[in-house]
């Protein structure tokens, strides 16, 4: 009898359902929740018009919650592409922590309390703008895009971009220019992020069948692509000070970082045999959340000297 | 009879009763800082005026 019961111990620690607090919180995607945060705190500050501490709190809270449901339905959804990517397959779902069904309901629940909380404690635009945002990773991006065309990450990229305007909605109720030149400046930022690190990491995403543009186009279209969008990118980043919406500071920063991004993305362009591409490839990706962090850190610091 | 269980019931490691134990106790402080929140949120949106004592108008009887 001890001998079942033994057996029987051991097969349930092997079960999912088991999870601990911490694959809860890594199917939230962390990582890009603080990304989102942070860009949805610079939405807040620079808005025009007051906002008590607390709603402000609130609604980045908000925002964080949302961006993180969203992160686990899309684990849902593609637990079985992240159980063929080296990258991904440590991930709660794959490696058998967490039931897909137990994501999904957990991810649907943060979704709708993180919408009605923000749409009722803060403003019903900021509401529904973060209920778009998360029907747009989820369903358009995830089930609809990801494995349907090489473009997924650049229209899916409009719900990444979406969080500065929620913030902005947060405080004035509308949406103007500046969020929109915000939204408009990651949204443009995410293909040559994205196929950066797409072109070190073709194998997993060939071995997951997601038609990433090196898989469909080959490594020089992609380069390419690259190169044109860092060419949108690099005047687009400066344009909010171009528009009078920001300081001298931000204005010099922006020129420069937006130079630099573009010698990145021209190593990744001549770059394109041996070490000497992948080391290119990996710069341009590492340099590409370094520049967008710099930027929002320098508009954040400007909102916060007004 | 699933595979988890056998004549005492279901039978849990002591990693598994831990991993419960932790996430009961996340469940309970998420709600209890929800409360929290909810009543901060609840005085911030009334204004100031709601901590005001003695403000109540005196009733006058009308004969």
């Amino acid at each position: 009898m001890s001998l079942v019961s033994e057996e029987r111990s051991v097969r349930a620690d092997q079960l999912s359902g088991f999870a601990g607090v911490e694959d809860y919180w890594a199917l939230l995607k962390p990582r890009v929740m603080s990304l989102v945060v942070f860009t949805g705190l610079v939405g807040i500050v620079r808005a025009p018009g007051d906002i008590h501490p607390v709603i402000g709190f609130v609604a980045l809270l908000c925002i964080a919650i949302g961006a993180g449901a969203a992160g686990a339905l899309n684990m849902w959804w593609d637990a079985d592409i992240d159980a063929r990517m080296d990258r991904t397959r440590g991930r709660p779902i794959p490696a058998g922590r967490v039931e897909p069904g137990e994501a999904m309901v957990y991810g649907l629940f943060l979704s709708v309390a993180s919408v009605l909380m923000l749409g009722l404690l803060v403003g019903v635009l900021a509401g529904a703008l973060l209920a778009f945002t998360i029907f747009f990773y989820a369903v358009v991006y995830s089930m609809w895009l990801k494995r349907a065309t090489p473009q997924n990450i650049v229209i899916g990229g409009a719900a990444g971009a979406l969080p500065p305007v929620i913030g902005w909605a947060a405080v004035t109720g509308n949406v103007s220019l500046e969020p929109l030149l915000l939204f408009a400046l990651i949204f443009i930022w995410t293909p040559p992020h994205f196929w950066a690190l797409a072109l070190l990491k073709k194998r997993d995403y060939e071995r997951a069948g997601v038609p990433m543009l090196p898989n469909v186009a080959g490594d020089d279209e992609t380069r390419r692509q690259i190169w044109l969008y860092s060419l949108l990118l690099a005047p687009l980043g400066a344009a909010p000070f171009a528009l009078g919406m920001t300081g001298w500071l931000y204005g010099a920063i922006s020129i420069v970082l937006g130079v630099l991004f573009l010698v990145f993305a021209w190593q990744v362009y001549r770059k394109r045999e041996g070490d000497a591409a992948e080391r290119a490839a990996k710069h341009l990706f590492a340099y590409s959340i370094l520049y967008l962090f710099l930027l929002f850190a320098v508009l954040l610091v400007e909102g916060m000297a007004r | 009879m699933n595979a988890m269980s056998d004549d005492k019931g279901v039978v849990l490691t002591e990693a598994q009763k831990k991993s419960r134990k932790r996430r009961s106790l996340a469940i309970a402080l998420v709600l209890a800082f929800l409360c929290v929140l909810f009543y901060v949120v609840t005085i911030v949106k009334l204004g100031p005026n709601v901590m005001k004592k003695g403000d109540v108008p005196a009733i006058t009887v009308v004969s």
